[in-house]
Protein backbone atom coordinates (compact mmCIF):
# COMPACT_ATOMS: atom_id res chain seq x y z
CA UNK A 1 0.00 0.00 0.00
CA UNK A 2 1.03 3.59 -0.60
CA UNK A 3 0.01 6.63 1.46
CA UNK A 4 -3.09 7.47 -0.59
CA UNK A 5 -4.39 3.93 -0.16
CA UNK A 6 -3.92 4.20 3.61
CA UNK A 7 -5.80 7.51 3.63
CA UNK A 8 -8.66 5.92 1.69
CA UNK A 9 -8.60 3.00 4.11
CA UNK A 10 -8.81 5.23 7.23
CA UNK A 11 -11.13 7.90 5.78
CA UNK A 12 -14.23 6.47 7.56
CA UNK A 13 -12.32 6.65 10.87
CA UNK A 14 -11.18 10.20 10.20
CA UNK A 15 -14.74 11.27 9.45
CA UNK A 16 -15.72 13.96 11.96
CA UNK A 17 -12.32 13.83 13.73
CA UNK A 18 -9.95 16.79 14.00
CA UNK A 19 -7.08 15.98 11.64
CA UNK A 20 -3.97 18.10 11.14
CA UNK A 21 -2.37 17.00 7.90
CA UNK A 22 1.20 17.24 6.75
CA UNK A 23 2.26 19.63 3.98
CA UNK A 24 2.35 18.78 0.29
CA UNK A 25 1.02 15.65 -1.35
CA UNK A 26 -0.36 14.15 1.92
CA UNK A 27 -2.69 17.14 2.34
CA UNK A 28 -3.57 17.07 -1.38
CA UNK A 29 -4.44 13.39 -1.12
CA UNK A 30 -6.53 13.82 2.05
CA UNK A 31 -8.29 16.82 0.52
CA UNK A 32 -9.19 14.82 -2.61
CA UNK A 33 -10.16 11.65 -0.72
CA UNK A 34 -12.10 13.04 2.22
CA UNK A 35 -12.35 16.81 2.50
CA UNK A 36 -14.12 18.01 5.64
CA UNK A 37 -14.15 21.12 7.80
CA UNK A 38 -12.30 19.30 10.57
CA UNK A 39 -9.24 18.77 8.34
CA UNK A 40 -6.47 21.33 8.78
CA UNK A 41 -4.31 21.32 5.67
CA UNK A 42 -0.78 22.60 5.97
CA UNK A 43 0.09 24.56 2.85
CA UNK A 44 3.60 25.41 4.05
CA UNK A 45 6.00 24.93 6.95
CA UNK A 46 7.27 21.37 6.63
CA UNK A 47 7.58 19.49 9.89
CA UNK A 48 5.06 21.24 12.11
CA UNK A 49 1.95 19.02 11.78
CA UNK A 50 2.80 17.23 15.03
CA UNK A 51 3.47 20.51 16.86
CA UNK A 52 0.24 22.10 15.65
CA UNK A 53 -1.63 18.93 16.57
CA UNK A 54 -0.14 18.79 20.07
CA UNK A 55 -0.88 22.46 20.73
CA UNK A 56 -4.45 21.91 19.57
CA UNK A 57 -4.86 18.81 21.74
CA UNK A 58 -3.51 20.60 24.82
CA UNK A 59 -5.90 23.51 24.31
CA UNK A 60 -9.21 21.66 23.94
CA UNK A 61 -10.70 18.23 24.76
CA UNK A 62 -11.55 16.68 21.37
CA UNK A 63 -9.38 13.96 19.87
CA UNK A 64 -6.71 15.30 17.51
CA UNK A 65 -5.01 13.15 14.87
CA UNK A 66 -1.86 14.59 13.36
CA UNK A 67 -1.17 12.85 10.06
CA UNK A 68 2.55 13.19 9.54
CA UNK A 69 5.29 11.62 7.46
CA UNK A 70 8.68 10.17 8.28
CA UNK A 71 10.48 12.96 6.42
CA UNK A 72 8.53 15.66 8.22
CA UNK A 73 9.11 14.11 11.63
CA UNK A 74 12.84 13.96 10.84
CA UNK A 75 12.67 17.67 9.94
CA UNK A 76 11.22 18.49 13.37
CA UNK A 77 12.68 15.71 15.48
CA UNK A 78 12.54 17.92 18.58
CA UNK A 79 8.78 17.42 18.53
CA UNK A 80 9.04 13.90 20.00
CA UNK A 81 10.50 14.91 23.40
CA UNK A 82 7.92 17.71 23.59
CA UNK A 83 5.11 15.24 22.90
CA UNK A 84 6.54 12.77 25.43
CA UNK A 85 6.85 15.33 28.20
CA UNK A 86 3.53 17.12 27.66
CA UNK A 87 1.09 14.25 27.52
CA UNK A 88 -2.26 15.03 25.93
CA UNK A 89 -4.37 11.91 26.04
CA UNK A 90 -6.53 13.22 23.20
CA UNK A 91 -3.53 13.35 20.85
CA UNK A 92 -2.57 10.75 18.26
CA UNK A 93 0.48 11.17 16.06
CA UNK A 94 0.06 9.00 12.97
CA UNK A 95 3.36 8.83 11.11
CA UNK A 96 2.90 7.37 7.64
CA UNK A 97 6.41 6.06 7.13
CA UNK A 98 7.12 5.36 3.49
CA UNK A 99 10.86 5.85 3.84
CA UNK A 100 10.87 8.72 1.39
CA UNK A 101 10.29 12.42 0.87
CA UNK A 102 7.21 11.91 -1.25
CA UNK A 103 6.37 15.50 -2.12
CA UNK A 104 9.81 16.29 -3.47
CA UNK A 105 10.42 13.31 -5.72
CA UNK A 106 10.62 10.29 -3.42
CA UNK A 107 14.19 10.80 -2.27
CA UNK A 108 14.99 8.26 0.48
CA UNK A 109 14.82 9.34 4.14
CA UNK A 110 17.00 8.00 6.93
CA UNK A 111 13.81 6.45 8.37
CA UNK A 112 13.94 4.06 5.44
CA UNK A 113 17.52 3.15 6.31
CA UNK A 114 18.94 2.61 9.81
CA UNK A 115 16.71 5.00 11.77
CA UNK A 116 13.52 3.54 13.21
CA UNK A 117 11.14 6.30 14.24
CA UNK A 118 9.27 4.04 16.67
CA UNK A 119 12.56 3.50 18.51
CA UNK A 120 13.31 7.24 18.40
CA UNK A 121 9.87 8.02 19.83
CA UNK A 122 10.33 5.51 22.65
CA UNK A 123 13.84 6.83 23.39
CA UNK A 124 12.36 10.33 23.62
CA UNK A 125 10.00 9.09 26.32
CA UNK A 126 6.81 8.61 24.31
CA UNK A 127 4.55 5.94 25.76
CA UNK A 128 2.10 3.91 23.66
CA UNK A 129 4.25 3.76 20.54
CA UNK A 130 2.95 1.27 18.00
CA UNK A 131 4.56 0.24 14.72
CA UNK A 132 2.14 -1.37 12.33
CA UNK A 133 1.87 -2.62 8.78
CA UNK A 134 -0.01 -0.44 6.31
CA UNK A 135 -3.04 -2.72 6.15
CA UNK A 136 -3.40 -2.62 9.97
CA UNK A 137 -3.51 1.18 10.16
CA UNK A 138 -7.30 1.38 10.48
CA UNK A 139 -7.60 -1.02 13.40
CA UNK A 140 -4.55 0.50 15.10
CA UNK A 141 -5.87 4.03 14.71
CA UNK A 142 -9.33 3.12 15.94
CA UNK A 143 -7.86 1.34 18.96
CA UNK A 144 -5.75 4.42 19.73
CA UNK A 145 -8.83 6.66 19.58
CA UNK A 146 -10.76 4.27 21.82
CA UNK A 147 -7.91 3.98 24.32
CA UNK A 148 -8.08 7.66 25.31
CA UNK A 149 -4.31 7.66 25.64
CA UNK A 150 -1.70 9.65 23.79
CA UNK A 151 -0.41 7.34 21.07
CA UNK A 152 2.29 7.47 18.42
CA UNK A 153 1.62 5.17 15.46
CA UNK A 154 4.33 4.47 12.91
CA UNK A 155 2.70 2.87 9.94
CA UNK A 156 5.06 1.35 7.40
CA UNK A 157 4.08 1.57 3.77
CA UNK A 158 5.48 1.76 0.28
CA UNK A 159 6.79 4.89 -1.33
CA UNK A 160 4.56 6.55 -3.93
CA UNK A 161 2.09 9.32 -4.54
CA UNK A 162 -1.37 9.61 -6.06
CA UNK A 163 -1.84 12.36 -8.64
CA UNK A 164 -4.17 14.82 -6.92
CA UNK A 165 -4.86 18.51 -7.53
CA UNK A 166 -3.13 21.24 -5.55
CA UNK A 167 -5.29 22.70 -2.76
CA UNK A 168 -6.48 26.12 -3.90
CA UNK A 169 -8.60 26.90 -0.83
CA UNK A 170 -7.48 30.10 0.86
CA UNK A 171 -5.52 29.47 4.10
CA UNK A 172 -7.81 31.73 6.11
CA UNK A 173 -10.80 29.73 4.86
CA UNK A 174 -9.08 26.49 5.88
CA UNK A 175 -8.33 27.94 9.31
CA UNK A 176 -11.77 29.48 9.79
CA UNK A 177 -13.79 26.40 8.92
CA UNK A 178 -11.39 24.25 10.97
CA UNK A 179 -11.87 26.46 14.03
CA UNK A 180 -15.61 26.21 13.47
CA UNK A 181 -15.30 22.40 13.57
CA UNK A 182 -13.19 22.59 16.73
CA UNK A 183 -15.88 24.64 18.45
CA UNK A 184 -18.86 22.64 17.11
CA UNK B 1 5.40 42.90 41.34
CA UNK B 2 8.71 42.86 39.43
CA UNK B 3 8.95 43.52 35.69
CA UNK B 4 8.85 39.82 34.77
CA UNK B 5 5.69 39.31 36.80
CA UNK B 6 4.17 42.46 35.29
CA UNK B 7 4.73 41.20 31.73
CA UNK B 8 3.23 37.81 32.56
CA UNK B 9 0.30 39.44 34.38
CA UNK B 10 -0.37 41.44 31.20
CA UNK B 11 -0.33 38.21 29.18
CA UNK B 12 -2.87 36.67 31.57
CA UNK B 13 -5.04 39.80 31.64
CA UNK B 14 -5.26 39.51 27.83
CA UNK B 15 -6.40 35.87 28.07
CA UNK B 16 -3.10 34.41 26.88
CA UNK B 17 -3.31 30.93 28.33
CA UNK B 18 -0.57 29.09 26.41
CA UNK B 19 3.06 30.16 26.16
CA UNK B 20 5.97 28.35 24.57
CA UNK B 21 9.49 29.30 25.49
CA UNK B 22 13.00 28.67 24.29
CA UNK B 23 15.49 29.46 27.04
CA UNK B 24 17.37 32.74 27.37
CA UNK B 25 19.38 33.98 30.34
CA UNK B 26 17.97 37.47 29.96
CA UNK B 27 14.39 36.15 29.96
CA UNK B 28 14.90 33.59 32.72
CA UNK B 29 12.79 35.59 35.17
CA UNK B 30 9.92 35.85 32.70
CA UNK B 31 10.09 32.14 31.95
CA UNK B 32 9.95 31.41 35.71
CA UNK B 33 6.93 33.72 36.04
CA UNK B 34 5.19 31.97 33.12
CA UNK B 35 5.83 28.60 34.73
CA UNK B 36 4.46 29.86 38.06
CA UNK B 37 1.31 31.50 36.71
CA UNK B 38 -1.78 29.40 37.46
CA UNK B 39 -3.73 30.51 34.36
CA UNK B 40 -0.98 29.92 31.80
CA UNK B 41 0.10 26.61 30.36
CA UNK B 42 3.86 26.67 29.80
CA UNK B 43 5.27 24.39 27.12
CA UNK B 44 9.04 24.61 26.68
CA UNK B 45 9.97 24.04 23.02
CA UNK B 46 13.18 22.63 21.61
CA UNK B 47 13.27 25.08 18.73
CA UNK B 48 11.35 28.24 17.98
CA UNK B 49 9.61 27.01 14.83
CA UNK B 50 8.31 24.05 16.79
CA UNK B 51 7.11 26.52 19.43
CA UNK B 52 5.24 28.52 16.80
CA UNK B 53 3.53 25.35 15.60
CA UNK B 54 2.41 24.63 19.16
CA UNK B 55 1.12 28.20 19.46
CA UNK B 56 -0.79 27.94 16.16
CA UNK B 57 -2.46 24.73 17.36
CA UNK B 58 -3.38 26.19 20.74
CA UNK B 59 -4.85 29.27 19.09
CA UNK B 60 -6.99 27.14 16.79
CA UNK B 61 -8.07 25.23 19.87
CA UNK B 62 -9.46 28.44 21.34
CA UNK B 63 -6.60 29.50 23.61
CA UNK B 64 -4.60 32.65 22.91
CA UNK B 65 -0.91 31.85 22.71
CA UNK B 66 2.46 33.57 22.77
CA UNK B 67 6.13 32.72 22.32
CA UNK B 68 9.16 33.83 24.30
CA UNK B 69 12.52 33.55 22.53
CA UNK B 70 15.78 35.26 21.55
CA UNK B 71 16.25 37.45 18.50
CA UNK B 72 18.44 34.77 16.94
CA UNK B 73 15.14 32.92 16.48
CA UNK B 74 14.04 35.40 13.82
CA UNK B 75 16.64 33.78 11.61
CA UNK B 76 15.35 30.33 12.50
CA UNK B 77 11.64 31.02 12.01
CA UNK B 78 11.24 33.17 8.89
CA UNK B 79 9.56 30.39 6.90
CA UNK B 80 7.23 29.53 9.79
CA UNK B 81 6.33 33.18 10.35
CA UNK B 82 5.51 33.64 6.66
CA UNK B 83 3.86 30.33 5.69
CA UNK B 84 2.07 29.50 8.94
CA UNK B 85 1.58 32.48 11.24
CA UNK B 86 1.09 35.18 8.60
CA UNK B 87 -0.43 33.02 5.85
CA UNK B 88 -3.19 31.68 8.15
CA UNK B 89 -3.49 35.04 9.97
CA UNK B 90 -2.70 33.77 13.45
CA UNK B 91 -2.08 36.39 16.16
CA UNK B 92 1.22 35.75 17.92
CA UNK B 93 2.90 38.03 20.44
CA UNK B 94 6.63 37.32 20.39
CA UNK B 95 8.42 38.52 23.53
CA UNK B 96 12.01 38.59 22.38
CA UNK B 97 15.31 38.98 24.15
CA UNK B 98 17.19 41.50 21.97
CA UNK B 99 20.70 40.15 22.40
CA UNK B 100 23.68 41.92 20.86
CA UNK B 101 22.67 45.45 21.89
CA UNK B 102 24.37 47.86 24.34
CA UNK B 103 25.95 46.09 27.38
CA UNK B 104 26.17 42.81 25.46
CA UNK B 105 29.23 40.82 26.54
CA UNK B 106 29.22 38.20 23.74
CA UNK B 107 30.47 39.55 20.40
CA UNK B 108 28.70 36.97 18.25
CA UNK B 109 25.32 38.17 19.50
CA UNK B 110 25.89 41.51 17.77
CA UNK B 111 26.03 39.71 14.42
CA UNK B 112 22.33 38.79 14.63
CA UNK B 113 21.36 42.00 16.40
CA UNK B 114 22.30 44.07 13.35
CA UNK B 115 19.88 42.05 11.21
CA UNK B 116 17.00 41.77 13.66
CA UNK B 117 15.03 44.94 12.93
CA UNK B 118 15.76 44.77 9.21
CA UNK B 119 14.38 41.22 9.01
CA UNK B 120 11.28 42.15 11.03
CA UNK B 121 10.73 45.18 8.78
CA UNK B 122 11.15 43.05 5.65
CA UNK B 123 8.51 40.68 7.03
CA UNK B 124 6.11 43.57 7.79
CA UNK B 125 5.99 42.48 11.43
CA UNK B 126 4.95 45.27 13.82
CA UNK B 127 7.94 45.75 16.11
CA UNK B 128 8.29 47.44 19.50
CA UNK B 129 11.61 47.98 21.30
CA UNK B 130 11.69 48.07 25.11
CA UNK B 131 14.83 49.94 26.19
CA UNK B 132 13.67 51.56 29.43
CA UNK B 133 11.47 49.98 32.08
CA UNK B 134 8.69 52.50 31.41
CA UNK B 135 8.49 51.19 27.80
CA UNK B 136 6.75 48.13 29.24
CA UNK B 137 3.78 50.31 30.16
CA UNK B 138 2.66 49.76 26.56
CA UNK B 139 2.81 45.96 26.75
CA UNK B 140 -0.89 45.62 27.53
CA UNK B 141 -1.78 47.82 24.52
CA UNK B 142 0.62 45.85 22.30
CA UNK B 143 -1.10 42.59 23.25
CA UNK B 144 -4.53 44.08 22.52
CA UNK B 145 -3.20 45.31 19.17
CA UNK B 146 -1.86 41.84 18.32
CA UNK B 147 -5.20 40.13 18.91
CA UNK B 148 -7.03 42.94 17.11
CA UNK B 149 -5.04 42.59 13.89
CA UNK B 150 -4.24 38.82 13.86
CA UNK B 151 -0.55 39.30 13.14
CA UNK B 152 2.72 38.21 14.67
CA UNK B 153 4.06 41.16 16.67
CA UNK B 154 7.63 41.46 17.97
CA UNK B 155 8.51 43.00 21.32
CA UNK B 156 12.30 43.37 21.51
CA UNK B 157 13.65 43.71 25.05
CA UNK B 158 17.29 44.73 25.29
CA UNK B 159 19.89 44.41 28.06
CA UNK B 160 19.34 47.98 29.26
CA UNK B 161 15.66 47.18 29.76
CA UNK B 162 16.63 44.20 31.89
CA UNK B 163 19.17 46.21 33.89
CA UNK B 164 22.29 44.87 32.24
CA UNK B 165 23.58 41.45 31.48
CA UNK B 166 25.00 40.44 34.81
CA UNK B 167 27.95 42.84 34.64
Amino acid sequence: MIRSEILKHIAPILDGQLAVCNIGIPSQELHAIHDQASNFYMLGTMGLASSIGLGLALAQPKTVIAIDGDGSVLTNLGTLPTIANNVANNFILLIIDNGSYGSTGDQPTYAGMKTKLEDVARACGCENVIACAAEDTGTTLQAAIDSGKQTVIVCKCESGNAKMPVITMDPVTIRDRFMGAVKA
Amino acid sequence: MNISEKLVADFAANDVGFITTVPCKQLAGVIDAVEAHPDIRHIPANKEDEGMGLCAGAFMGGTRSAIIMQNTAIGVTINTLVTLIQYYRIPLPMLISYRGELREPVACQAEMAVHTKALLAQLNIPTYHFHKLSDADEFDAILKYTFMCNKPVAILTDASFWGGYGE
